[in-house]
């Protein structure tokens, strides 16, 4: 990492959760905008890890369904078997 | 929230009062997050079964004691958590999943890899190859960080109720989902990484 910013990248590193989930505050935001325009590393580990984020929310990992059989048996085992519906198509 | 069922379509009050065809539309409404849930907790489809009958058996016996603090998906995130947990203690006793700050203190999360991996085509990003190194990454992070990141990142509740389905505190919870996605950067960085150099050779 650059050696004037250096003491920076550590306490970015702190933040850098809540930066990329827009969660810091302005002055904040300004003062890691500011650091990482002199640092390239630092710069790489905040793209990076926006696009880790992005990946993770475009590539629809929470969509897979629940298999029929699961969706039969779990209601078998809560009495509920009378109440089972046909899932829609 | 992926799940289109509104949370207000589900009657509370009919639920305390056993009302079974509602308690029926809970789980239609929710069985399908509470199982992936599992699944990636536990990378097998039995013990997700397990899990989710188990969550869905304990929310029925303890519905009354539902406070309507947290919504009722939070609420029952945090049953599957805890059968998550055991399932995960009886096979792998020697893994600390109960660690507040101090087991990996020592661990180094800083980053390591510098490669600008982040302006690669979104085609290859999004590939079956890209999508299977993401699933690969996620399926190596530690539980007590994976937990915290499915949640989050995933499942996607706010800090607040991933705090609420874990137990944790929500400072806790935000130590663990940086290092989680600090490990996940990482382990991409490290596979886009070496496909740039691939590449690079192959001119």
């Amino acid at each position: 990492m650059a050696e004037s910013t250096h003491s920076n990248c550590k306490s970015l590193l702190g933040s850098l959760s809540d930066y990329v989930d827009g969660d810091l505050s302005e002055e904040l935001c300004r003062e890691i905008e500011k650091h990482i325009a002199e640092c390239e590393d630092c710069r790489i580990v905040v793209n990076t890890t926006r696009k880790t984020i992005d990946l993770v929310h475009v590539s629809n990992l929470s969509q897979t369904d629940l298999p029929e059989e699961v969706r039969d048996r779990l209601f078998k085992r809560l009495n509920l078997a009378a109440y089972l519906k046909p899932l829609p198509k | 929230m992926t799940e289109t069922t509104n949370q207000a379509d589900i009657s509370l009050d009919a639920l305390c009062a056993g009302d079974r065809a509602e308690f029926a539309r809970l789980v239609d409404a929710y069985s399908a997050p509470i199982y992936r849930l599992g699944l990636r907790m536990l990378g097998n489809e039995q013990d997700a079964e397990d899990v989710l009958q188990n969550t869905f058996l304990s929310a029925l016996t303890h519905l009354v004691n539902f406070e309507g603090r947290s919504s009722v998906l939070t609420w029952l995130y945090r049953i599957a958590v805890n059968e998550a947990l055991m399932v995960i203690r009886r096979a792998k006793p020697e893994v600390n999943i109960d660690d507040t700050e101090a087991a990996d203190e020592n661990e180094d999360f800083s980053p390591s890899q510098f490669v600008d991996w982040g302006a690669l085509p979104e085609d290859l990003l999004l590939s079956v190859e890209g999508k299977q190194a993401l699933d690969r990454a996620i399926q190596n992070l530690p539980e007590n960080l994976r937990m915290v990141f499915l949640l989050r990142d995933i499942q996607e509740l706010s800090i607040k109720d991933t705090a609420e389905a874990t137990g944790l505190t929500e400072s806790n919870v935000k130590v663990r989902l940086l290092r989680a996605r600090l490990s996940l950067r990482e382990q991409l960085s490290a596979y886009y990484g070496e496909r740039i150099n691939q590449e690079k050779k192959n001119g």
